[in-house]
């Protein structure tokens, strides 16, 4: 929390990328892109729990 | 098992997608369905928040650029002196530069709104700032003396020294004739250092301010803050658009915006952010408009993950 | 102005009488979405899949955007860089419109292989890819409000795009003062009507049937309906029932 006024070169963190020719993914983001994936499977392929059927 | 082809136009007709479904049911409660949605999103919000938080780089002033790359602030000074740095040759809506504007073959939307953010960059960066001191440099009166082909002789002059000198060093820069420029420069140097110019250029003397134009296109003219930036892979070239410093997401859904300007034709453009946003504007209306776009729309039906979607359906008719 | 104009408590309007244009567009607003369709307690039978959270799961992130976001408007700019409360909030504002995206991109992806803009529901679809356009433009201004060095370069890099095409001498990213107006009225507006409009379609028009559905069908095949039968009666269903 220290020093929001004051700005310097260290404080920069770092990120995590990855690369292939000219094409690079922020960690973060390549996360985000393969978690929406997942969850595209998931929805497709896991059964859905039988709800009470009315007739 | 054959079935006839189902459809999958977006019209209403009287097939079974445009009437109310009048087969089987089964209970559902919407409400309830809500509810457990906020607790479960609300539970992986805030789990998420706490384990990975967010994160919050602190901003940078034209203090820190001024003591942490003294060089590359003088240098910079200049060019806004002799208005030769990219902002000063930007075009609209800063200044009328001709021939700056991004175009699309002859529509110029850039110069639409005309100069409708004026900026003076050597006056407003440099000039205006140290007389706003309590004692101004005596070289302000001789800048402002001369007439304007002797003030861009003296400055780029002087930028040319600037960059031919050791660590581009104002120190040790060539004898010649810059006129003012040195000492204008070193003076607006020792005012960003103390912090003071900070305040100058955003509020322009008045007490309140949410407008940092000035401070933003002064600091992107250096090679300092874009330096940062591109450390952290934020450039544009550099798929910038979509990250966000750190390992954390950024703005991922921009990826194909942020693709478009690693590409050819885009990626070598002299008009890169005209053809993107249009291109982008083009992309947005074809999604917008898909169900009317024959072979599109047709697609689902070709591909059929619907067959996984309504599995149950399917096996039980 | 006459009583029988006015429906009475427990029974449905009724169709004819109604002469006031108040009384018309009540008519016609129960008519579009009676009340058992704005909120129904049953669904089709096919409406059984995982696909059919994602919509939910986003209002769900939508809501506690707003709630996160109410508490950083209220605590001004400068709150979340010097409070810890203020960080955690700041966290959960940006956790929650990540949530918003993803569950929003994967229901947009699920619609789409589920053509569920067919019969009639083609101003559904619309309205969802706008309501994921304005997201976008609101999250842009968040992500500009930040007011630290991720914000600062955003809108150095972004004026660039807005600026050539005309945008930037009106949409500012330098002015802060601009971005507020933005972020905390404007946008979140849009994002909300775009939302409450997606959705209030959606329950006028049902949940898509399966794309490969038929009259044969074993879940359609006992209640037939009749072909006279007008498309908004209810009858048939309720005879199900």
């Amino acid at each position: 929390m220290t020093g929001w006024l004051v700005a310097s070169l260290g404080t920069v963190g770092d990120g995590t990328y990855f690369g292939w020719d000219g094409f690079t993914i922020q960690s973060g983001n390549l996360i985000v892109i393969v978690v929406m994936i997942i969850l595209f499977v998931l929805a497709l392929v896991l059964p859905f729990p039988g709800g009470k059927r009315r007739k | 098992m054959t079935r006839k082809s189902s459809s999958i136009s977006w019209r209403k007709t009287d097939d079974l997608a445009s009437r109310p479904w009048t087969g089987s049911v089964r209970e559902y409660d919407l409400i309830k369905e809500l509810i457990i949605g906020v607790v479960v999103v609300g539970l992986l919000v805030l789990g998420v928040s706490a384990i990975f938080g967010s994160p919050d780089e602190p901003s940078v002033s034209l203090k820190a650029w001024a003591t942490a790359a003294p060089a590359d602030f003088v240098a910079t000074a200049t060019k806004e002196l002799a208005g030769t740095s990219d902002s000063a040759g930007y075009g609209p809506p800063y200044n009328p530069t001709p021939d700056a504007s991004q175009k699309i073959g002859p529509v110029d939307l850039q110069s639409l709104s005309g100069v409708r953010l004026p900026v003076d960059n050597g006056n407003d960066f440099v000039i205006a700032p140290l007389a706003t001191l309590p004692s101004p440099p005596a070289d302000l009166a001789l800048w402002t003396a001369a007439t304007d082909q002797q003030r861009s002789d003296w400055a780029a002059a002087y930028s040319i020294a600037l960059a031919a000198a050791p660590d581009n060093d104002p120190a040790k820069v060539a004898d010649g004739d810059y006129g003012p420029a040195p000492a204008l420069t070193g003076a607006l140097l020792d005012m960003a250092r103390q912090g003071s110019l900070d305040g100058v250029l955003q509020n322009g003397g008045n007490f309140y301010n949410t407008d940092y134009t000035r401070s933003l296109l002064f600091l992107g003219d250096g090679s300092y803050f874009p330096g940062l930036a591109a450390s952290q892979h934020l450039s544009g070239d550099q798929w910038g658009v979509m990250n966000e410093t750190g390992d954390t997401p950024g703005q991922s859904w921009l990826w194909l915006f942020s693709l478009l300007y690693q590409v050819e034709p885009f990626k070598s453009a002299a008009n890169a952010d005209a053809l993107v946003v249009v291109t982008m504007l083009v992309l947005t209306a074809l999604l917008t408009f898909l169900p009317f776009i024959p072979g599109l729309r047709s697609l689902p039906r070709k591909i059929p993950l619907h067959r996984l979607v309504w599995k149950d359906y399917y096996r039980n008719r | 102005m006459s009583a029988h104009a006015t429906p009475r408590p427990g029974i449905p309007a009724d169709e004819t009488d109604a002469h006031t244009w108040t009384g018309r567009a009540r008519q016609w607003l129960l008519k579009k979405l009676p009340p058992d369709k704005l909120l129904p307690e049953d669904q089709p039978s096919y409406v059984a899949s995982w696909a059919y959270v994602f919509g939910m799961g986003a209002i769900a992130s939508l809501l506690w955007i707003i709630i996160s976001g109410i508490v950083l408007g209220l605590n001004g700019p400068q709150w979340y860089h010097v409070s810890s409360l203020g960080s955690f909030v700041n966290s959960t504002h940006l956790w929650s419109v990540e949530l918003f995206f993803i569950f929003m991109v994967v229901h947009l992806w699920l619609k789409f292989w589920m053509a569920a803009w067919r019969g009639g529901r083609v101003l559904t679809w619309i309205t969802g890819v706008l309501s994921f356009v304005v997201s976008i433009v609101a999250a842009f201004t968040g992500y500009l409000l930040q007011t630290n060095f991720d914000s600062q370069w955003i809108a150095f890099e972004a004026k660039d795009a807005l600026n050539a095409v005309g945008v930037g001498a009106w949409f500012n990213v330098a002015n802060v003062g601009q971005l507020f107006a933005w972020h905390i009225t404007l946008l979140p507006l849009a994002v909300g009507a775009v939302v409450v409009l997606h959705v209030l379609l959606v329950r006028v028009h049902g949940v898509a049937p399966p794309l490969e559905a038929a009259e044969s069908d074993a879940q359609l095949l006992h209640h037939r309906p009749e072909s006279t039968q007008s498309p908004e009666s209810t009858e048939s269903r309720d005879a199900v029932r």
